[in-house]
């Protein structure tokens, strides 16, 4: 960790969040940048390439989870870039056991996929549980604006999915078939006097038919976040589950909140362990129950634990 | 009205060629377009919503391709 590296000289107090991460190379550094949701105003765009310039290498990196690093820093320069980069308001990002920078696709601002505005929800959580210690282990975050899915949402701590649940108006409807041929997964059939069947089971909730509709038949009934926790990748993957279901947008921070309460008491001396880990070992039950409590509307009745992927390397868990 | 065949044509060429073939008419007048199955049938339909046109219809023809029929909207 940078701590042992620098010099009294610096101040260290920027570097108690992390993101500074040491390099092969004698007193090099990356510093990765906090980029909440992956947008990046122009203006801050520009500074960033002016500090890179004057104390980075030739390039920086484009990490997977939506941050810029820059690339080659001598940490004599940290505080200089630190300032720089604050003029523009850009700050550092996290690493190690606290809650990173949440990422987010779109969402629905100019995505025509997008249900809901996983943008604004990347950007609250961000402002309200960056760099939050967990105690234990690393703590991920992600939004994806639709079932598609983009961002891969379970494969985080918790990652949150935009969903809608669809409703007919028959009498609004002119029998033009469009959303029995835009539902994908075959949930809408044309029944009786051409009038739309819907299946719930195999829907997804992905309010394609919605989008279509000309006469606006099809409309929300409800619109939230699918919830899936206990999700990571890594050495040992595990893919998250369902929890909760249609949790409204403004419920995300205190939801996420409650989910850290539970995972900072039961991982109590269990050293570095991972949220899923956790609740392989205790299963779902306790967690569901807990979040049961604060959210009753959108917690569902049962799940299963999170799913361990088999990568056939190493004899694993 | 006229039908403008889009079949063979990929995303998002398909709705490109229908939004030009829109903007040649005036608020009102209708147009026929002719589209594949699968992403075609999906995309192009909800596009042309967004853009502000109605839709009017949807047929399948014999040979399993469909044939959309379209207002244009207000500019
Ligand atoms: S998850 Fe949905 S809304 Fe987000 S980028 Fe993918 S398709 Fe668009
Ligand atoms: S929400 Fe999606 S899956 Fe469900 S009925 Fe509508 S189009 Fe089909
Ligand atoms: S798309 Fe709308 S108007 Fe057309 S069949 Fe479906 S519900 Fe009816």
């Amino acid at each position: 960790m940078a701590e042992q590296q620098v010099k009294p000289s610096i101040d260290l107090g920027n570097l108690k969040a992390g993101g500074f991460i040491k390099e092969r190379g004698k007193d090099l550094f990356t510093i990765r940048l906090r980029v909440p949701g992956g947008r990046m105003a122009v203006p801050r765009l520009k500074k960033i390439a002016e500090v890179a310039e004057k104390y980075g290498g030739e390039f920086v990196h484009l990490s997977v989870r939506q941050s810029i690093e820059l690339i080659n820093i001598n940490f004599k320069h940290f505080d200089a870039v630190v300032e720089e980069l604050g003029e523009a308001d850009q700050k550092v990002a996290s690493c190690g056991a606290r809650v990173r920078v949440p990422v987010a696709c779109g969402g629905c601002e100019y995505n025509p996929n997008g249900l809901v505005d996983t943008q604004k929800s990347a950007l609250e959580v961000d402002r309200q549980l960056f760099g939050t210690p967990t105690g234990h282990h690393k703590f991920k975050v992600a939004f994806a604006g639709c079932p598609f899915d983009c961002p891969k949402s379970a494969t985080n701590d918790v990652g949150f999915q935009g969903a809608l649940l669809p409703k007919l108006d028959k009498e609004a409807c002119i029998s033009c078939g469009l959303c029995a041929k835009s539902c994908t997964p075959g949930a809408i059939t044309m029944g009786e006097e051409r009038k739309p069947l819907l299946a719930i089971d195999p829907c997804i909730w992905c309010g394609d038919c919605v989008k279509v509709c000309p006469t606006g038949a099809w409309e929300a009934k409800q619109t939230g976040y699918n919830v899936r926790i206990g999700g990571k990748w890594g050495r040992n993957p595990l893919v998250g589950t369902l929890f909760a279901t249609f949790l409204p947008q403004e419920q995300v921070v205190a939801f996420i909140t409650r989910v850290l309460e539970w995972y900072r008491e039961k991982a109590e001396n269990q050293g570095r362990i991972r949220l899923g880990d956790i609740i392989l070992k205790e299963g779902p039950e306790p967690l569901l129950e807990r979040l049961r409590q604060s959210f009753p509307d959108s917690v569902v009745a049962e799940t299963i634990p999170p799913q361990i992927i088999n990568t056939q390397i190493g004899s694993g868990r | 009205m006229a039908t403008i065949d889009l079949r063979g044509v990929s995303c998002p060429t398909n709705f490109v060629k229908a939004k030009l073939a829109l903007e040649e008419l005036e608020p009102g007048d209708r147009l026929e377009l002719l589209l594949d199955d699968g992403e075609a049938v999906k995309n192009v339909p909800r596009s042309l919503k967004g853009d502000g046109h109605k839709l009017l219809a949807l047929q399948e023809t014999a040979e399993g391709h469909y044939l959309l029929t379209v207002e244009k909207g207000e500019e």
